[in-house]
C-alpha cells in the first residue's frame, strides 16, 4: 500500500495541540464541551454493554468525536444529515441529548427512534439527523437524493454522508460521487478514515490509504485534514460547505483519525485486529482530540484544568440521572412491532 | 364525460403527465429518459414537456440512482425512479429492501419514504435470461413494501398515479407484453392506494382464475373461451400483491369451488403458492371439488431461441386447456 496520507496516518506524529490562532473561548469550549459529551456518553455506553444492561451491540466512536463535532458547527438543522452503524457522535453533535441516546440504545420508546432502532438506527429530523443505519455505505445515496432534493426545492440545504474508509470499497459510494457531481448535487462527503474496516486495516484493502483521491478521480474538490483536530475540522469544512451552499456542487472532506475500542462493544479488538496492535493504540492516545485542544487552550489561558474538571462532574452528574431514568423507561408497546411497518394501516383508511 | 382512446403505455403516460402537472415535489430519475424507446411509448416528451431537472436521465448507476429517489423522499419530494428492465433494478436491492422497506419501522414510524419504484418485465423477443425476470414474488415478501400490478389500462395509468401519492415505498411493476392493450380512460380521479383490494374482471360460477400482471390479460381471454365451452370462470386481478388482500379470492373459491392461479413468475417459492396458502387457510378442507392447480413459468432461466422460448411462456391456449381439464 502506498501510504499517501504520511504523519497523518502515522501513530507517532500530530501529538500536540491544536492551533486556536484567531479562536476565541467562545467559540472552542462548545467544541470541547461536545466532544467530551459524547466521549462520556459512549464510555457510559460502553460499560453498559460489558455489564450486560444493553442488549444488542454499540459501534463506539471514542477518540474520533472532533469529526462530528467540527463539521457540525458549520450545519443546520435545515441541512439533511444520514449516519452509519458508529454514529452517536453524528446526532449527538447536532443535539446533545444523551438522555435520548440511552433511552434508546436501551430499548425504550422515549429513545430517539422511539425505541425501534437502538443504537444502529438512530433519527432527529428536528435537528436535521435524517437517520443511521448499519449496512455500509448505505444512506450514501440517500444523502445524495436529499440533496438532489434541496436543488429542486431551490433551498440552501445540503445533504450529508458520513462515511468510514470502508464504505468506501463499496460500489454505491463510487456511483454517488459520480452521480454527484454530474448533478452539481449539493452535497458533502465526510469521510472519516480511522484505518479500520471492522478488525482489517486499510493497508491490507487498499492500494493506497488516501481516500481523497476518489475526489480527485470525480472531480470533486477536496480537503485532507487532521481528524483528531477540531478547529481545523471546523475551518475547513466551512470552506467547503459554504461553496456547497453556494451552489458550487459537491465536495468531500477526508477526516484521518483512529478508533480506541475495537469494531464494536468496549474490547479494544487487538486480538482480531489485522495490523492492530497495543503500541498503536497507545500512540493514538496521545492523538485525542479533546486533550490536544484543552491543552491549546488551557496554554493560552483561556480555559483552566479546574474548569475542565468542574465540566467533567457536571456532565458526570447529569449523564448519571439520565441513564438511570432511560433504565426506568417503558418499553414499547406490544402492537409496535406491526404498527410502524406502513405509514397507515388498511385499518385505519 | 370525455372520454379518450389509450393504450396501456399511452395510460402510464398519462399518469405521469397528470403527476408533473399537479404536484410540483413529483419528479421522475432513471436511465433512457431523455430517449426514452427502452419503456415503449410510456414516457415520450416527458423530457421535453417538463424539462430535464425533473426528468432525470443518469449515469448507469442503478443502486446510487434508487437510494437517491429514497433519499429525495425522505426530504419531501414525490419521486418517480425507473428500471426499464426489472433485471437490471437488482443492483439496488438495498435501496429498496434494506432502506425503503424498513425505514418507517426503523425509526418508529416517525419517517416515511414515499418513492415510487417503477420496473418494467420485458419478456420474450429472444433477450433470454438477464431481460426477462418476473420478480414481483421476492418484493412481495418484504414487509414495507406495497406492491402493485396492473393489468388494465385504467388501472395502468390510475395505480401509478396512487402509487406516486401513496407515503410508502411502492414497486409498480408493469409489463411490456400488456402495452397493446386498448380501452378508454375518463377523467382522472384520484384512488387510494390503501383502499385498493383485488378485484373480479368477470364474475362467474365454476372456476375462479386468479393472476395478476400479463397473466391477467392472458386469464380474461382465456375466461371468453371457456364461456363458449360452457364454463363460467370467475376471474380475479390480484392488482396489490403486497399487502394482500385476499377475502375477495376467498369468496369466490368458497362460491365456484375449483380454483386456478396463474402466475407470470417462476413455480417454485412463487406468488401462485402464496394466494393458495392465503386461501386455503380459510377454508374448511372439503371446500374444494378438485386440489387446487398452479400454472406458472418451469423452474429455469428464460431460454433465447424461439423454439424453447414459446414453450417456456403461458399462453391463453394453456390455460383454456388447463382449465377445461378440471371438469
Amino acid at each position: 500500500m502506498k501510504n499517501d496520507l504520511k504523519d497523518l496516518s502515522n501513530p507517532e506524529k500530530c501529538h500536540g495541540a491544536v492551533s486556536i490562532a484567531n479562536q476565541d473561548i467562545g467559540s472552542l469550549k462548545p467544541m470541547l464541551k461536545s466532544m467530551l459529551l459524547i466521549r462520556k456518553a459512549e464510555q457510559h455506553l460502553a460499560l453498559g454493554r460489558k455489564n450486560g444492561l444493553i442488549g444488542g451491540p454499540v459501534h463506539l466512536g471514542v477518540g474520533q468525536e472532533a469529526i462530528a463535532v467540527g463539521i457540525s458547527q458549520n450545519l443546520k438543522s435545515t441541512d439533511y444529515i444520514f449516519g452509519a452503524h458508529r454514529s452517536h457522535s453524528h446526532l449527538l453533535a447536532l443535539n446533545p441529548d444523551f438522555y435520548r441516546l440511552f433511552a434508546e440504545v436501551l430499548g425504550k420508546e422515549t429513545g430517539f427512534s422511539k425505541g425501534m432502532g437502538g443504537s444502529m438506527h438512530l433519527y432527529d429530523q428536528q435537528n436535521g439527523f435524517y437517520g443511521s443505519v448499519p449496512i455500509v455505505a448505505g444512506t450514501v445515496a440517500l444523502a445524495l437524493g436529499a440533496a438532489i432534493a434541496a436543488k429542486l426545492q431551490e433551498t440552501d440545504h445540503i445533504g450529508l454522508a458520513y462515511i468510514g474508509d470502508g464504505a468506501v470499497e463499496e460500489g454505491v459510494v463510487h456511483e454517488s460521487f459520480n452521480l454527484a457531481k454530474i448533478q452539481d448535487a449539493p452535497m458533502l462527503f465526510v469521510i472519516e478514515n480511522n484505518l479500520f474496516a471492522s478488525h482489517m486495516n486499510i493497508s491490507l484493502r487498499q492500494p493506497s490509504d488516501m481516500i481523497s483521491r476518489f475526489a480527485v478521480a470525480n472531480d470533486i474538490p477536496y480537503k485532507l485534514v487532521d481528524g483528531n483536530d477540531v478547529v481545523a475540522i471546523a475551518k475547513a469544512s466551512k470552506e467547503l460547505i459554504d461553496d456547497i451552499r453556494s451552489g458550487k456542487g459537491p465536495a468531500l472532506i477526508e477526516l484521518v483519525t483512529y478508533r480506541w475500542y475495537g469494531h464494536v462493544d468496549w474490547r479494544d479488538d487487538v486480538d482480531v485486529g489485522v495490523e492492530r496492535s497495543l503500541d498503536d493504540i497507545e500512540n493514538w492516545r496521545k492523538r485525542d482530540p479533546i486533550k490536544r485542544l484543552s491543552k491549546a487552550m488551557i496554554d493560552a489561558e483561556m480555559w483552566s484544568q479546574n474548569q475542565e474538571v468542574d465540566l467533567n462532574n457536571e456532565l458526570e452528574e447529569s449523564m448519571k440521572s439520565a441513564w438511570d431514568k432511560a433504565m426506568s423507561d417503558p418499553y414499547p408497546s406490544s402492537d409496535a412491532t406491526l404498527k410502524y411497518v406502513y405509514a397507515e394501516s388498511k385499518n385505519d383508511s | 364525460m370525455t372520454v379518450k382512446k389509450h393504450n396501456y403505455g399511452t395510460a402510464i403516460l398519462a399518469a405521469f403527465e397528470y403527476l408533473l402537472e399537479k404536484y410540483p415535489e413529483v419528479f421522475v430519475i432513471g436511465q433512457g429518459l431523455w430517449s426514452p424507446w427502452y419503456v415503449g411509448n410510456s414516457m415520450t416528451d416527458l423530457d421535453k414537456k417538463f424539462g430535464i431537472k425533473r426528468i432525470i436521465d443518469t449515469p448507469v448507476s442503478e443502486s446510487a440512482c434508487t437510494g437517491a429517489a429514497v433519499g429525495a423522499s425522505l426530504a419531501g419530494m414525490k419521486p418517480i425512479v425507473v428500471h426499464p428492465r426489472m433485471d437490471f433494478m437488482l443492483y439496488a436491492i438495498d435501496p429498496i429492501v434494506n432502506q425503503a422497506a424498513k425505514w418507517s419501522h426503523m425509526f418508529g414510524g416517525q419517517a416515511h419514504p414515499g418513492a415510487t419504484i417503477r420496473c418494467i418485465i420485458n419478456r420474450g423477443g429472444e433477450q433470454g435470461a438477464q431481460h426477462s425476470q418476473a420478480l414481483h414474488a421476492w418484493f412481495a415478501h418484504v414487509p414495507g413494501l406495497r406492491v402493485v400490478m396492473p393489468s388494465t389500462v385504467s388501472d395502468a395509468r390510475d395505480l401509478l398515479i396512487a402509487s406516486v401519492l401513496c407515503k410508502d415505498p411502492v414497486m409498480y411493476i408493469d409489463d411490456r407484453w400488456l402495452y397493446e392493450q386498448e380501452d378508454d380512460l375518463s377523467p382522472v380521479v384520484e384512488l387510494d392506494l390503501l383502499s385498493q383490494r383485488p378485484m373480479i374482471t368477470q364474475d362467474g360460477s365454476d372456476i375462479t382464475i386468479v393472476s395478476s400482471g400479463h397473466t391477467s390479460l392472458l386469464a380474461r381471454e382465456a375466461a371468453k373461451q371457456l364461456d363458449s365451452k360452457n364454463i363460467s370462470a370467475e376471474v380475479i386481478d390480484i392488482r396489490i400483491l403486497n399487502p394482500l388482500d385476499a377475502d375477495v379470492i376467498i369468496n369466490s373459491v368458497k362460491k365456484t369451488r375449483r380454483f386456478l392461479v396463474i402466475d407470470s413468475g417462476w413455480l417454485s417459492g412463487g406468488f401462485s403458492a402464496e394466494i393458495i396458502a392465503k386461501v386455503l387457510e380459510k377454508l374448511p378442507v372439503d371446500s374444494l371439488l378438485i386440489p387446487p392447480v398452479r400454472m406458472a413459468l418451469p423452474d429455469a432461466p428464460a431460454p433465447t431461441s424461439r423454439v424453447l422460448e414459446k414453450d417456456y411462456y403461458i399462453s391463453t391456449n394453456d390455460i383454456v386447456k388447463r382449465a377445461t381439464d378440471l371438469f
